[in-house]
């Protein structure tokens, strides 16, 4: 089976996880390892200088050197923002540059600001980093941001922490249709069936926090997330069989033992 | 001096290089940025770069997030 490549890095695991609202640090860890994922992303936000800086933090748990460290922009409304916080995480990452792009709109909805994500893009690849881009579902503005030079492109499957799943099948299987680089379905899932169902599209990973994070038993829904992207991936590949008005009985006609 | 810590006022001693202060605050945090005055002053010259009365200091790290 073909490996995810993302910044000329080799992966055997196509989901990505979010390191946002677990309980502890120790939750986080156990979830992050039952999901088999190679890849988290973080925040970047001002230290707590008040708390006692003896301590555990984040990357101690979360380390580098297991896990690509992915930091985000979330929580920036405008280009200047998210690039300035792009610059901030290179340097805490001792020059990393492997960035999620995610510029907001609105706190409602949390749906892209494409105005300015594009703006942003366009800056951020001219000044080297690699950019794996948040945006909405729609093809047009997909293929666009991969023509700026994204690393890989990521359509919300619906609003972020929403747990709706994939709401447009149709736009999603468009934009892995048309693309040259990885299309990774980023925010909505709720449930395994939604990630196995974004596999099964062609898309070259699922990236989800909350799905798993607020789950009952998120280390359990780590497991399950795991096998449904795996499940899904092997089931695209596979080639689906087309859907048929009429019924087709698996058994064969011949040498029946019925009748006189 | 007065400066600007995370937002927050705060008194520190005239002559005060970036490395004192995070000493000062006791951060022993392997991952994290520090921007002054909105721009991002290199791990290598925090040994040497001096804080001035009034500057605001950014002192950033990673958190968990989606």
């Amino acid at each position: 089976m073909s490996k995810l490549i993302i910044d000329k890095k080799e992966y055997s695991s196509r989901l990505i996880l979010g390191t946002g609202k677990y309980k502890d640090f120790d939750e986080t860890k156990s979830a992050l390892e039952s999901s088999g994922c190679e890849m988290v992303t973080v925040a970047i936000r001002r230290m707590n200088i008040g708390q006692d800086q003896a301590s555990k933090n984040l990357l101690d748990y979360v380390t580098p050197d297991k896990y690509t460290i992915l930091p985000n922009t979330a929580g920036c409304y405008t280009a200047k923002d998210a690039i300035r916080t792009c610059e901030i995480a290179a340097e805490l990452l001792n020059g990393e540059k492997l960035i999620k792009l995610e510029v907001l709109s609105q706190s409602k909805t949390l749906f892209p600001d494409i105005v300015e994500t594009i703006k942003a893009a366009e800056i951020l690849v001219k000044k080297d980093f690699k950019v794996m881009v948040y945006t909405t579902d729609d093809p047009i503005v997909a293929k666009e941001l991969e023509n700026i030079g994204c690393e890989c492109v990521m359509p919300l499957g619906s609003a972020i922490g929403s747990g709706i799943g994939i709401i447009n099948e149709f736009n999603i299987r468009e934009i892995v249709e048309n693309a040259t680089v990885p299309i990774i379905v980023d925010a909505g899932v709720g449930t395994a069936s939604d990630a196995c169902i974004a596999m099964e599209l062609g898309c070259d990973g699922v990236l989800m926090n909350t799905a798993i994070a607020c789950a009952k038993e998120p280390n359990i829904m780590a497991t399950a997330m795991k096998y449904a992207v795996i499940a899904g991936r092997e089931a695209f590949l596979a080639g689906r069989i087309a859907k048929k008005q009429s019924g087709s009985p698996s058994s064969p006609k011949a040498g029946l033992v019925t009748g006189e | 001096m007065n400066i600007f810590l995370n937002n927050e006022p705060e008194i520190l001693s005239d002559g005060s290089t970036i490395k004192k202060l995070l000493e000062n605050k006791n951060i022993k945090n392997t991952y994290y940025a520090v921007e002054i005055n909105r721009k991002i002053i290199p791990k290598s010259h925090h040994e040497t770069y001096v804080i001035k009365d009034g500057d605001r200091v950014e002192i950033i790290t990673a958190i968990g997030g989606g």
